[in-house]
């Protein structure tokens, strides 16, 4: 039975389906981009993507050290972010990895906070200190969700950090897939380094989280970004191929927010208004 | 002091810090980033171990490579107490080699089950690896229940745990990341529950501590 075809929103816009260094290494991948077998060939500068078996030959970017392909007729390009341009910084692929769940609660586990203290402790938080301050969420102009004045107490905020921090926290959910923080830099207080998650959707209830790491040269060399997200995507996947449903509930009843929350129900929320169903359950 | 050629996410490196941590013995990192790199299978690492395969230790110039081979150095060299490897009892010795075996028998089926579905190791058969598996889980399952039932906690019949255990106990317990589901064996759940308590147990990204 051929796989449904999702949302416009979704069918007509670009996604990471593989590390580019991975396609360079193995000559030939094979992935799955909603529920459709796709294969990933080196063809060096550029890569072939098609449909695994051969019936189409699909559009094909590299940017950011990931391969990019629209099954639809793309509305708008791969996405651009201006640092990635600053001279002083990292712009690091830190790793593709596989999780059992769908891509919209990869996103969400992402907004989410209050699990720092609990999942990630030692790194992103300590149990001793697990209360989330209040903060600020807006859908902006642009129709992107903003959460801004975010802070937490991290024992080790990155790769470079050498003791507690204040950390500041700024998330940005930029479309359905794609979201970025940003935060304190350990070594520049002042400026902030970022993170984007890129979710590939592989069907409803599996995605691909693929990492990129925009920071400032402060010494830490992209071994240890990789190391460091690896880490902490390794602690999130138990919590999340846990959770059910696989897919994100969009009735905002059916589960019982807390303040803490309310980044979370934000993207629900806007997911519901912009017609994503695709990996979710219907109110 | 020994050096530990190590990857976080690796099951095989995690079975030596695990007996290390147990051991209380001091040792230091050397990084070998497996994924996305291969540095496993570059030249100065194939010059250490041909092998090509992680975890390898260097104990005192020594070179080990080879996971469960690597507990049994350990063990044997660093244990004055030799609970760990029980050498002067050829039954139970040969009780822990079996379990070392099928520890390494783990690695084409639930640890390669585990790769391609977290780390996108999309050229292995994953429906074969997982097949492999649950028969693999079935038999431990059933052992472990049968030794319960005659008054033993650990994997071969003696009253406290064994390298056997520190072996198979990595990819048992994260044979779910690898889509193979652990509800069906209970003995298997209580043994790894076991195996948290152990004092000086430590854990990896993917295992929650006890």
């Amino acid at each position: 039975m051929e796989a449904p075809i999702p949302e416009a929103i979704l069918w007509d816009d670009w996604h990471a389906v593989a590390e580019l260094e991975t396609v360079r290494q193995w000559d030939q991948i094979t992935t799955t981009l909603f529920g459709r077998d796709l294969t990933v060939t080196d063809a060096a500068p550029g890569v072939r993507i098609a449909y695994a078996d051969g019936s189409k030959t699909l559009p094909a970017s590299i940017k950011y050290g990931l391969v990019w392909t629209c099954l639809g007729t793309p509305q708008r390009d791969v996405i651009d972010f201006p640092e990635s341009a600053e001279p002083d910084r990292y712009v690091i692929s830190t790793g593709s990895f596989g999780i059992r769940v769908s891509g919209l609660r990869l996103v969400e586990n992402f907004l989410d906070i209050a699990h720092f203290p609990y999942v990630h402790t030692g790194y992103l938080g300590v149990e001793s200190s697990p209360q989330v301050l209040p903060y600020t969420v807006r859908v902006t102009d642009e129709d992107e969700i903003l959460v801004t004045d975010c802070r937490f107490l991290q024992p080790q905020s990155s790769p470079v950090s050498t003791g507690s921090l204040d950390v500041g926290y700024l998330f940005h959910v930029l479309r359905p897939y794609t979201v970025l923080l940003k935060k304190t830099n350990a070594v520049e207080p002042d400026r902030s380094d970022t993170i984007v998650l890129f979710v590939q959707p592989v069907d409803e209830e599996r995605c691909v989280g693929h990492t990129l790491v925009m920071s400032l040269h402060a010494g830490d060399p992209d071994e240890a970004c990789r190391w460091f997200q690896r880490l902490i995507i390794g602690q999130d996947r138990r919590i999340l191929e846990n959770q059910r449903p696989r897919r994100l509930p969009l009735d905002l009843k059916s589960e019982l927010p807390v303040r803490a929350d309310l980044a979370s129900i934000t993207y629900r929320r806007w997911l519901l208004d912009h017609g994503v169903r695709y990996g979710a359950i219907a109110p | 002091m020994i050096e530990l050629y190590d990857y976080e996410l690796s099951s095989d490196a995690y079975k030596a810090r695990l007996l290390l941590a147990l051991l209380g013995v001091a040792w230091t990192q050397r990084y070998v980033e497996y994924y996305p790199r291969r540095q496993h299978r570059a030249p100065e690492f194939l010059a250490l171990s041909p092998r090509g395969e992680l975890p390898v230790i260097v104990d005192d110039g020594t070179i080990v490579d080879d996971a469960q081979n690597v507990l049994v150095h350990l063990a044997s060299r660093h244990d004055p107490t030799g609970r760990w490897y029980p050498q002067n009892d050829a039954g139970l010795t040969s009780q822990v080699s079996t379990w070392l075996a099928f520890a390494a028998a783990l690695t084409p089926t639930a640890s390669a089950a585990r790769l391609h579905d977290g780390l996108l190791y999309h050229h292995i058969d994953v429906d074969e690896a997982r097949r492999g598996a649950h028969e693999q889980l079935a038999v431990l399952d059933e052992h472990l229940w049968f030794n319960e039932d005659a008054g033993w906690s650990w994997l071969c019949t003696v009253d406290q745990p064994t390298i056997a255990d520190i072996a198979c106990f990595p990819d048992v317990i994260l044979a779910e990341e690898g889509g193979i589901e652990l509800r069906t064996y209970p003995a298997i759940r209580r043994w790894t529950d076991r195996v948290k308590a152990i004092p000086g147990f430590i854990a990896m990204p993917g295992i929650f501590p006890a």
